[in-house]
């Protein structure tokens, strides 16, 4: 098993009295792409919007538990959220990029972290996120136009280039593709497994086919009984093992279809 | 599918009603008369309202327009009809209208922020919003005897122009924290994300994104709520802006009339010149009423965003 980057013990998350997540353990290897899958209404991207403290924006929201990240839990009252989530970088469902530029959507994020750079060093830094989300090609000669006159995969690039300007560790992605066309998907998949190289890549999807194409670990989420709803991960492994010869009989019957 | 005593299972319920086309009466004659009978009578609703603004306007129009000559707005009052003016009323209505918006701006746009962006939902904040969204439909009279207690009297501030811009703003505060945290409310969750996403404090979000998309809303917000105030009397007369007034504002401490006043001031003469000249001053306050509204629909145009 390779380094772990994010080791989430004991997570518990309520809305209000409403335990929504419940008693993960997870030990989230760096470098690699886990997939988190699941029915839904399970509590996937509660899960996923716990590794970054997105989930205390959300009134009555309350996280039970550690997320070790780099040696420290990011829960620990002396965390600064706000920190963590420059960190550990988060891409949303559907794309949200600001009405602003292109270069402006990727320069605001480094500015208001305090880059110390030049005019000529933001310019490289604005290019190396866009060539890094594969996006440089497409809008090199409209760096200045709106990132809304963009195609909603193009859109989705532009979010994660905004991320990966600010050198994130982890980089968490909700359902990245859902509203993306197969191609943009695909293209959005090639992007993943080349910045797995330098990141560790979280992703939740639906899609069980993406799954097993693009991720390395799978963690399989169903809710903790009949009638029950909460949501936990009752099984989390290699993504070949989870597909092909997963322990649990429940996995087995998600992903091979026949439930869900 | 019945059980054994009858009763329908709950699939039943789901399959095709089993009664036939006969019983239906679709009586269409009726129903479409009934129709035209009910547009009718929004039809005439509508033009009784039209009517009645263009019988209001035509007068107005007949009677000021001959007045509507440059010595209307270079002129003081005074007690000769043909040598009268606006100039004192015009010059503190604008001068009120300034000075109204840049206090009520920052004051009822940083409410509105803090209202919405930052304030914890609790019980507090939401009996303040009650408030708020209720002193917004407060008469006017009101506040007006409230600046009188408060400026005019407790302040020391006398009939002056200030205790007037402080009235006013009080009166229009409500209105624009209202539409401003609508405005704010119209910027979606997804962007609010995505900038706390990148590892921006609550205020960076608000400064640079929220505030930035809403400024279309904002300012349409307030360009309303001042078109209010320029027509506004009844506080300002409350704190004794009815005067007669025959020389160039000073500063805010100089007592002042405005449009409305003044126009109320030659309503109430007996002679009928100065009847006319009140249709000319109506006209002036129209024209200004309209020109601010033209801006806030055509900043709402320009600045408004679709999500």
């Amino acid at each position: 098993m390779e380094p772990v980057a994010l080791e989430l013990r004991n997570l518990s998350v309520y809305y209000g009295a409403f335990l929504a997540v419940k008693d993960v353990n997870l030990a989230i290897p760096r470098h690699q792409i886990t997939a988190i899958i699941g029915p839904s209404g399970v509590g996937k991207s509660t899960l996923l919007r716990a590794l970054n403290r997105m989930n205390e924006l959300v009134p009555g929201c309350r996280t039970e538990g550690e997320v070790l990240f780099d040696g420290m839990n990011i829960y620990d009252p002396r965390v600064d959220p706000v920190e963590v989530r420059r960190r550990i970088g988060m891409v949303f469902q559907k794309p949200n990029p600001f009405p602003k530029s292109i270069y402006e959507n990727i320069a605001w994020g480094l500015r208001i972290n305090g880059f110390r750079g030049n005019r000529a060093q933001m310019d490289e830094a604005v290019e190396g996120a866009l060539r890094a989300a594969a996006l440089w090609d497409e809008v090199k000669d409209k760096l200045h136009q709106s990132g809304l006159s963009l195609s909603g995969g193009q859109q989705q690039r532009l979010c994660i280039a905004r991320v990966i300007a600010l050198q994130p560790e982890v980089i968490l992605l909700d359902e990245p593709a859902s509203a993306l066309d197969p191609i943009a998907t695909l293209k959005i998949e090639e992007l993943m497994r080349e910045l797995k190289r330098d990141y560790t890549i979280v992703i939740v999807t639906h899609n069980m086919q993406q799954a097993a194409r693009v991720s390395d670990y799978t963690a399989m989420m169903m809710l903790t009984g009949e009638g029950e709803r909460s949501g936990t991960v009752i099984e989390f492994d290699r993504t070949k093992t989870i597909f092909t010869n997963p322990r649990d009989k429940r996995t087995e019957d998600y992903v091979t279809g026949r439930f869900g | 599918m019945t059980t054994d005593d009858g009763r329908r299972t709950t699939d039943d319920r789901r399959r095709t009603p089993q009664y036939g086309i006969r019983m239906f009466e679709p009586n269409l004659e009726r129903r479409k008369a009934l129709g035209v009978v009910w547009e009718g009578v929004a039809l005439l609703a509508i033009l009784l309202g039209i009517a009645m603004l263009l019988t209001l306007l035509v007068k107005v129009f007949v009677d000021g327009l001959p007045h509507l000559r440059p010595q209307l707005f270079t002129e003081f009052p005074s007690r000769f009809p043909d040598q009268a003016g606006l100039r004192s009323a015009l010059q503190g209505s604008i001068w009120l209208m300034v000075l109204t918006a840049l206090l009520s701006f920052p004051l009822g746009v940083g409410a509105g922020i803090y209202l919405e962006e930052f304030a914890p939902k609790n019980a507090l904040t939401r009996f303040i919003e009650i408030n708020v969204a209720n002193l917004a439909g407060v008469p006017s009279i009101i506040y007006g005897l409230l600046g009188l207690g408060l400026f005019v009297r407790g302040l020391g501030l006398g009939r002056s122009l200030l205790a007037g811009v402080l009235t006013m703003t009080l009166v229009i505060l409500p209105v624009i924290i209202v539409s401003t945290r609508e405005a704010l409310r119209a910027v979606p969750a997804s962007i609010r994300e995505a900038a706390l996403a990148l590892g921006a404090s609550r205020w960076e979000m608000v400064r640079d994104h929220v505030l930035v998309y809403s400024m279309g809303g904002i300012l349409t917000g307030m360009i309303l709520a001042l078109s209010r105030a320029i027509g506004e009397t009844a506080p300002l007369i409350t704190i004794g802006a009815l005067t007669y007034i025959a020389f160039d504002l000073r500063g805010p401490l100089d007592i002042f009339t405005v449009l409305p006043i003044q126009i109320f001031n030659w309503v109430s003469m007996p002679q009928a010149a100065f009847q006319r000249l009140a249709a000319a001053g109506i006209i002036v306050l129209l024209a200004l009423l309209l020109t601010m509204n033209a801006l806030a629909i055509w900043l709402r145009n320009r600045l408004q965003r679709r999500w």
